[in-house]
């Protein structure tokens, strides 16, 4: 199967070729083809099932906590296949995710922020309050939290642990960025916050947007792929998702809410 | 449908509010009965308190002498000129067998706990779990026994000591007891831990190791603290192991090759030969207080750590 190229002329930050995901015998994604640009908000929407978390999960290479999935094609980052770095931890260094539900780690705000960055090696305090000041505010959630900076980071709220998880991957100075369905656990208002983040966020590093919320995708996305039962069914810029541009009946349905 | 039955208004139903049915009486003897059962326990514990507090009272009404009883390292309760009841040396000697029974337990259950926790999985996780239970089961005669035929000759030889009945023989004997209760309580404690938790930092990039130093045995610490104080408390009151594995000789360690004797071990041995009601068996009695105070305040500060002191 033939990608078509970037018309930047930019190679890809991301490619997915033919991936293919099983667990055990059912197949979870089938024969996906895609690619992520740099410094693009890509939208990935679809219904429950339709392979979008696998296709993180493949990405992050955290198939390999689950022993039951298993994962075909090829995906590379940054040109290079995935699937056979060695070093899984310096690739999810590069790779940040946010996962559905907000997960403040039992540590003090400062430490979740600061992991990262000690786990990759910083230790002076000085610099760590830099790096912990500056991904709080680029999580819209320094305001809240700089005077309580030692309080368990569990105990926020759902919308403040949402962008505490977000600053933590940011500290980790990812090129990428995954979000999978970020607001489900979190209030209209702060999703507004952070969706206004996102775009800030937008100039340094590529983001990939998993959601379920159509509009979100297309307030947000520069272009928007389109998975059902396992299959991405089209790529397309994401205006063109909402203005009957695309050539796929069932993306027209499914976007304007007339599906199942 | 017969709750559909119940809730449509039916006038038979109003007029038997104000009698009471079976059900009414059988939730009333339900709760009595639990009433029973769980005051019970603490009814128990109270009088076994009371028991030996007054078998005890005796001694601490007469011989009884703070600073004897707790700075003199002389035990003679027999002496024909003159008694002594110190305690100074059988606390030494229960102290450091329970010291050193942690120095070996504590590695080897956390060690083990972490990696039945986060390392192995499916049919290797439940035998390794199913096989640790069963050795929490080892009546402690056996390990006394143990202590006693195969490590006692195997410390002579090894270390050219007189005797292998000593601090080093009953501390390892006792932490490979406690091993594995400890081992179970904190397994328990770190698979208490959400695997969001593991993902989470697996997903940032840490490795298994840096994720669960950084963030599972922080999660658990309480457990762990926990499931190491229960292994004092075991240590600390174990009896029939001790005697055997430690010589039981009256000593002041100054080495782990010493001879010592535990207070458990000194009740156990002497309680028998003593005349009821003599100064001598109040004098055990006495030393049975002191175990129960100093157990009730590891059990207490294993309590509150467990449920949680979270500050700093």
């Amino acid at each position: 199967m033939v990608t078509v190229t970037a018309p930047q002329g930019a190679t890809p930050h991301l490619e997915v070729r033919d991936l293919t995901i099983h667990y055990k015998q059912f197949a979870a994604l089938e024969n996906v083809s895609l690619e992520v640009r740099q410094n693009e908000i890509f939208g990935i929407i679809g219904p429950a099932n339709a392979g979008k978390t696998s296709l993180l999960k493949a990405i992050n290479r955290m198939d390999l906590f689950d022993s039951s999935m298993r994962v075909e094609g090829q995906i590379l980052f940054n040109g290079i296949n995935t699937r056979k770095v060695r070093n899984v931890y310096g690739l999810r260094r590069q790779i940040g995710v946010v996962f559905p539900l907000p997960v403040g780690l039992p540590l003090s705000v400062y430490d979740n922020v600061a992991l990262a960055p000690r786990l990759a090696g910083t230790k002076n305090r000085s610099d760590l309050d830099v790096i912990v000041e500056r991904c709080l505010r680029r999580a819209a959630l320094w305001d809240e939290v700089k005077d309580r900076l030692m309080a368990l980071g569990s105990l926020l709220s759902g919308g403040q642990q949402q962008r505490l998880t977000i600053a933590r991957a940011l500290s980790q100075e990812p090129q990428m960025l995954m979000l999978d369905e970020f607001s489900i656990a979190v209030d209209p208002v702060t999703t507004m916050r952070i969706e206004d983040v996102l775009k800030e966020l937008k100039k340094e590093v590529s983001i990939i947007l998993v959601t379920n919320l159509v509009q979100q995708a297309r307030r947000l996305a520069d272009r928007t792929a389109f998975f059902l039962d396992g299959k991405c069914i089209e790529t397309a810029v994401t205006e063109d998702l909402f203005t009957g541009a695309v050539q796929d009946q069932r993306t027209r349905d499914y976007v304007e809410g007339r599906f199942g | 449908m017969e709750q559909n039955q119940a809730q449509s208004p039916s006038p038979p139903l109003d007029t038997r509010f104000d009698r009471l049915n079976s059900d009414w009486y059988f939730d009333k003897l339900a709760q009595v009965l639990m009433f029973i059962g769980g005051i019970s326990v603490i009814v128990f514990i109270i009088g076994i308190f009371v028991f030996v507090s007054i078998e005890g009272f005796g001694f601490l009404a007469g011989k009884f002498e703070f600073s004897e009883f707790f700075f003199s390292p002389d035990w003679r309760p027999t002496s024909q000129t003159k008694e002594t009841y110190g305690l100074l040396a059988l606390m030494a000697g229960t102290a450091s067998v329970t010291g050193f029974a942690m120095l070996v337990a504590v590695p080897f259950s956390l060690g083990a706990a972490i990696y039945i926790a986060e390392f192995s999985s499916g049919k290797k996780r439940e035998f390794l779990k199913v096989t640790i239970e069963l050795l929490a089961a080892i009546p402690s005669v056996v390990w006394g026994f143990i202590g006693l035929t195969i490590m006692n000759p195997l410390i002579i030889q090894i270390f050219h000591v007189p005797v292998g009945l000593n601090i080093l023989n009953a501390g390892i004997i006792l932490g490979l007891m406690a091993a594995p209760i400890m081992t179970s309580i904190a397994e328990d404690a770190l698979k208490a831990v959400p695997d969001r938790y593991r993902e989470a930092a697996e997903a940032m990039g840490a490795t298994r190791w840096q994720m669960i130093y950084k963030v599972i045995l922080p999660a658990a610490k309480n457990g762990l603290l926990g499931a190491i104080l229960l292994g004092v408390g075991r240590g600390f009151g174990e009896t029939m192991a001790v005697l055997m594995a430690t010589g039981h000789s009256i000593n002041l360690p100054t080495s782990v090759f010493d001879s010592v004797r535990a207070l458990t071990a000194t009740i156990a041995a002497e309680l028998g030969e003593t005349a009821v009601g003599s100064d001598h068996y109040q004098a055990l009695f006495a030393i049975g207080i002191f175990l129960f105070a100093v157990t009730f305040v590891i059990n207490l500060v294993a309590d509150l750590i467990v449920r949680g002191v979270r500050k700093g």
